[in-house]
């Protein structure tokens, strides 16, 4: 089979980069081809499980099958991973929920907007996947590339 | 001349380096540290400007953001207009000039960065003053999320200004700084104060890189705030109060301990208050003369202020009544202190007159979580703020849930005072120069005449005067202009109040507040998954919402209008293929799932067969079209619903809001997939044998893939689902696959088409085909007061259904008047092209339009112009002639049925 694009593979190259500028006070990544289960009912199963409602979940697994009442979301959202020691400060910069550690832990997500873009934004033990439509992934890239620039090193 | 009124020592500013500056076309020098009000002091400079009405020189009043006067112009390193030379911080080649009220802004785009910053936090510190910094400190020391916000270049506030207890600012706030859930922000002013203690600070960062930001607006979210904004020191309107020299005591004061500038040798006081009292014994340590303390407690006052440019003498008159004239080049005023409300008001608190205190204060009662220490509730004694301001950030935190430790503040015995006494008006001289605000020029004379005219509200005669409206909003005149009313109206100025304070509190530039979200990032652009593609090949785009959409492709040396024939032309004759992958897309799932859209599209759904398709119309509860789209069955309780690019995420609002709101009882999900699928539309006579080729295992005969159904396939090797739908009347499928494959399976689209000479489109060449077949664009077509009967499209509501959204506005006499618009073709007899927009009027003299043109496109298959219109009453007029409006004159066209291509529809099935 032919290859498969993400929604951010030409912009590797460019979001490496910001890692260097800024001396790895801010850290970008794609994570792409994640399976991605939009399920809205009751999870089971060996799987990651973000509440992103009282009535809406998305369920994360290694598991493609979609099963029940779960619809495929794979590839409406892509992953944008964030990390470095200024990766709140970047947020903060486009997105007004609180993600200081004590309120917002490790494991926790919220839907909300960042750089005026709807996002899932999922703490992990040392950066934030911050999940994006997919027709807004670019739009993300260029505006975390930009903001990043306050970070540049050497300043 | 070199800063002849710098004293030899002392005060904040770095001695070691000089600062060369221009102002008003002459070369001074300053130290880092010095506003350039205080660096022009330093200079001998006092007069700045002229009053705006009057004319007359002004000079600096005060030094910090109360400052009514001394507006300048900033002219580089970049074009700012009216700031105030009090918080302009001084830097090297800054090059200014006074300004008389308004100034200019730059004609070039500004090079400058701006961005901004959310924050929370447990406590909000407003004023790092000695109330401010207590209460930081005790807050940080429970380990609450603390913000500080100060907007001078270092914390210290008052202290800065009387030079005490510095030792024990630097400390806190070195702490401060290094405190992990601390954040310190000097050169940051709290504008506004919103509902749930939201407020809006912005920040000032001289000196950084071109890519950083040059201003930062910080908008912060506060469990809990302590306002420790201080005071600020009012005037006493006499004749003559305007004068350059005039200056305010605590100002002056704060220019000879901070800045170690005299503001000049000679001085006359006038106060009604301790604090002048104070600020002359500092001024005669640095070497003022102090002529004469005029204490109008003691029954002194000022009858006259000689001099223009500059004051020359005073005359005081004593308590005995006797006049004397004392030679000086400064005359220090101090009428009381009034308490910086205006946060306060802002966050809903109300001022209240203290008589005690003779002026406003907060009243204490403000419905957010918020208190007010310090100087800013009305205590001026250094040892009552620290104390206000230590248990305030203890109480901030105990409501955090934290427990604060001990902290050490500095050892102060309060004096014992005498009371202030609230004196607003001198007699004597001409009133007409007797001025409460100084920027807007106005006088006790003006205020003597609007009361004349019988106003009796502050806010009346602020109106009318426009006292307190000017950049520095009344921060040293409104308190002032209420007691000269009240004077003047003979009542109480606690019973008339001061007029509301509304933010910004300083001026704040547009620049800032509109941050990095400029240019391509004010607002997000949606691009698909073959957006690449289309930038490579030469697309011009279309913005379709937040979308990017390809427009059409021109060829070397096409202009649009033959790129589209030749685009309408491959798609009628040949093959040609679009990216439609912007349709929203929602997946609708559930046992009650036909039960939901039945009632919410006009026709009828649940008698869809699964693996069938059904166009749809949505209507508003009024009858009108909202949205259009295809529903696709998946199965008995899966469907797959279409929605038009721009309103995908309105119609799953509609969906949910209707799900939640009105039939919670359906068991029913949505989920959009919009990004999940790619959708390229293949179209045209040779579609099939290019999808043939693609998908050998897929069915394409006309008996095995009918119109409006599809199937699951794979399709250059991707798992595909291939809808038989058409939008241009042609044989056409929509291919959906996984944005992951989208280019794959347009790569291998074009090269199977290639034989067959096949054709990118883009939206022009769609938006052509459709209206050739008289398919509205709901949003262009029609604007939310059409019905699907207006469109045509009768046939799509069900008179079978026993309800569905809209419904019984159709039983309204006005939606079956036979005078409602209606959509029509029109063909324009010159063969010109009509602009959309276009009125229809019944004769080349007629002025009254009975509709206008909703569509208008060159069709390559007709060969000529048309339009679409909403007509009055348009569908009895067919084969009649109207005449359209252009730009200069009207033209003759010949009304006709929507559809004007293939009205049989034979080429639909190829």
């Amino acid at each position: 089979m032919a290859e498969r694009n993400s929604p951010l593979g030409g912009a590797a190259d460019r979001l490496a980069a910001v890692a260097a500028a800024t001396g790895g006070a801010v850290t970008v990544a794609e994570v792409p081809f994640l399976t991605q289960l939009n399920v809205r009912t009751r999870p089971s199963g060996d799987v990651n499980v973000l509440q992103l409602g009282p009535d809406e979940w998305l369920v994360v697994g290694s598991s493609a099958s979609a099963v029940g009442a779960a619809v495929d979301v794979s590839a409406q959202r892509t992953t944008v991973a964030v990390g470095g020691s200024r990766v709140l400060d970047l947020l903060a910069m486009g997105c007004a929920i609180d993600l200081h550690p004590r309120v917002f832990r490790v494991g926790d997500c919220a839907q909300t907007t960042l750089a005026h873009a709807p996002v899932i934004i999922w703490r992990r033990e040392t950066e934030f996947w911050i999940l994006v439509r997919s027709s807004f992934a670019a739009h993300l890239a260029d505006w975390i590339v930009d903001a990043a620039q306050e970070f540049t090193a050497g300043d | 001349m070199s800063q002849a009124f710098r004293t030899e020592a002392g005060g904040l500013v770095d001695r070691g380096r000089a600062l060369a500056f221009l102002f008003d076309g002459r070369e001074y020098e300053g130290h880092p540290g010095d506003t350039l009000a205080s660096a022009l002091l330093a200079n001998g400079v006092h007069r700045v400007s002229s009053g705006i009405r009057t004319g007359r020189p002004r000079g600096i009043f005060a030094a910090g953001v109360e400052e009514p006067n001394a507006l300048v112009q900033i002219e580089e390193p970049f074009p700012e207009p009216m700031l105030t030379a009090t918080t302009v911080e001084l830097y090297d080649g800054l090059v200014a000039r006074g300004l008389r009220g308004r100034g200019r802004l730059a004609a070039d785009p500004d090079p400058g960065r701006y961005d901004g910053m959310y924050a929370h936090c447990d406590v909000l510190v407003i004023g790092a003053g000695p109330a401010g910094l207590a209460a930081a400190a005790v807050a940080a020391s429970s380990g609450a999320r603390v913000v500080v916000v100060d907007d001078q270049i270092r914390a210290g506030g008052s202290l800065l200004g009387t030079g005490e207890h510095l030792d024990w600012v630097d400390r806190v706030a070195a702490e401060l700084a290094a405190a992990p859930e601390v954040r310190l922000l000097t050169r940051t002013t709290a504008v506004g104060y919103y509902d749930d203690n939201y407020v809006v600070a912005v920040q000032r960062r001289p000196g950084l890189p071109e890519h950083r930001a040059r201003e930062r607006v910080w908008r912060i979210r506060a469990r809990r705030v302590v306002l420790a904004t201080g005071a600020h020191e009012r005037s006493v309107a006499f004749a003559g109060n305007d004068r350059p020299g005039v200056m305010l005591a605590g100002s002056a004061r704060t220019y000879v301990n901070r800045y170690g500038v005299l503001p000049g040798r000679r001085a006359v006081v006038l106060t009604g208050n301790d604090s002048a009292h104070d600020a002359a014994r500092d001024l005669a340590a640095a070497g003022v003369e102090i002529a004469a303390i005029a204490d109008l407690r003691d029954g002194w006052a000022i009858t006259g202020v000689a001099g223009t440019e500059r004051v020359e003498a005073v005359t005081l008159r004593t308590p005995d009544g006797i006049e004397r004239r004392l030679e000086a080049d400064l005359l220090l005023v101090s009428g009381g202190w009034n308490p910086v409300g205006a946060l306060y008001s802002q966050a809903g608190g109300r001022l209240v007159h203290d008589p005690g205190l003779a002026a406003f204060r907060p009243d204490g009662n403000c419905r957010q979580a918020l208190e007010v220490a310090g100087a800013a509730a009305g205590s001026y004694t250094l040892g009552v703020c620290l104390a206000e301001g230590a248990a305030a950030g203890r109480r901030a935190a105990e409501a955090a849930g934290l427990e604060a430790g001990a902290i050490v503040l500095p050892e102060v015995s309060d004096p014992e005072g005498r009371p202030p006494l609230a004196v607003w008006t001198l007699p004597g001289g001409d009133p007409a120069t007797a001025f409460v605000d100084l920027q807007r020029d106005v006088t006790v004379a003006d205020l003597t005449r609007a009361t004349g005219t019988g106003m009796r509200s502050a806010e009346h005669v602020k109106r009318y005067t426009t006292a307190g409206t000017a950049h520095d909003q009344g921060k040293t005149s409104g308190a002032l202009t209420s007691g000269v009313i009240a004077e003047l109206l003979g009542v109480e100025v606690g019973a008339l109040g001061v007029t509301t304070f509304r933010p910004p509190f300083t001026p704040v530039s547009f620049a800032a507040l509109a941050g990095r979200n400029r240019g391509m990032r004010f607002d997000p652009v949606r691009v698909t998954a073959l957006h690449a593609w289309h930038e490579a090949n030469g697309a011009r785009f279309e913005n379709v919402g937040q979308w990017k959409r390809p427009w059409y492709y021109p060829r070397e040396g096409e202009d649009m209008a033959a790129a589209v024939l030749r685009e309408c032309w491959a798609a009628r004759e040949g093959v040609a293929m679009m990216d439609a992958s912007t349709l929203g897309k929602i997946d609708v799932r559930g046992p009650d799932a036909a039960v939901f859209l039945d009632r919410l599209y006009t026709n009828m759904i649940s008698t869809l067969a699964p693996g069938a398709i059904r166009y749809g119309v949505m209507c508003r509860p009024d009858g009108m079209v909202f949205d259009d789209g295809t529903v696709i069955r998946l199965a008995e309780d899966r469907f797959l619903v279409t929605t038009t690019t721009g309103n995908a995420a309105a119609v799953l609002d509609w969906m949910e809001e209707w799900l939640q709101t009105e039939w919670p009882e359906l068991r029913v999900h949505c989920t959009s997939v919009t990004e999940q699928w790619a959708t390229v539309a293949l179209v045209g006579p040779d579609s099939r044998r290019v999808l043939a080729t693609l998908a050998p295992a897929l069915d394409v005969s006309r008996a095995g893939f009918p119109f409006m159904t599809w199937r699951d396939a794979e399709v250059a090797g991707r798992t595909a689902r291939v809808c038989r739908i058409s939008f241009s009347g042609e044989l056409a499928y929509e291919i959906n696959v996984s944005w992951w494959d989208a280019v794959a399976l347009w790569e291998a689209l074009l090269a199977a088409g290639a034989p067959f000479g096949i054709t990118p489109y883009g939206t022009e060449t769609m938006h052509v085909l459709r209206a050739e077949k008289g398919y509205p664009i709901i949003g262009q077509d029609t604007d939310g007061t059409v019905t699907p009967h207006d469109l045509g499209l009768g046939w799509a509501v069900s008179r079978k259904k026993a309800d569905f959204i809209g419904r019984r506005s159709f039983s309204r006499t006005d939606t079956a008047r036979p005078d409602r618009k209606q959509l029509v073709g029109l063909l324009p007899d010159a063969g010109s092209l009509l602009p959309e927009g276009s009125h229809l009027l019944t004769g080349p003299d007629e002025t009254a339009a009975l509709g206008h043109v909703t569509s208008s496109y060159h069709s390559a298959a007709l060969g000529r112009t048309f339009a679409l219109a909403l007509v009055r009453g348009g569908r009895d007029l067919i084969g009649q002639t109207l005449w359209a409006t252009l730009d200069d004159g009207v033209t003759p066209v010949t009304v006709t049925g929507s559809v004007l291509y293939d009205p049989e529809g034979t080429r639909r099935d190829g």
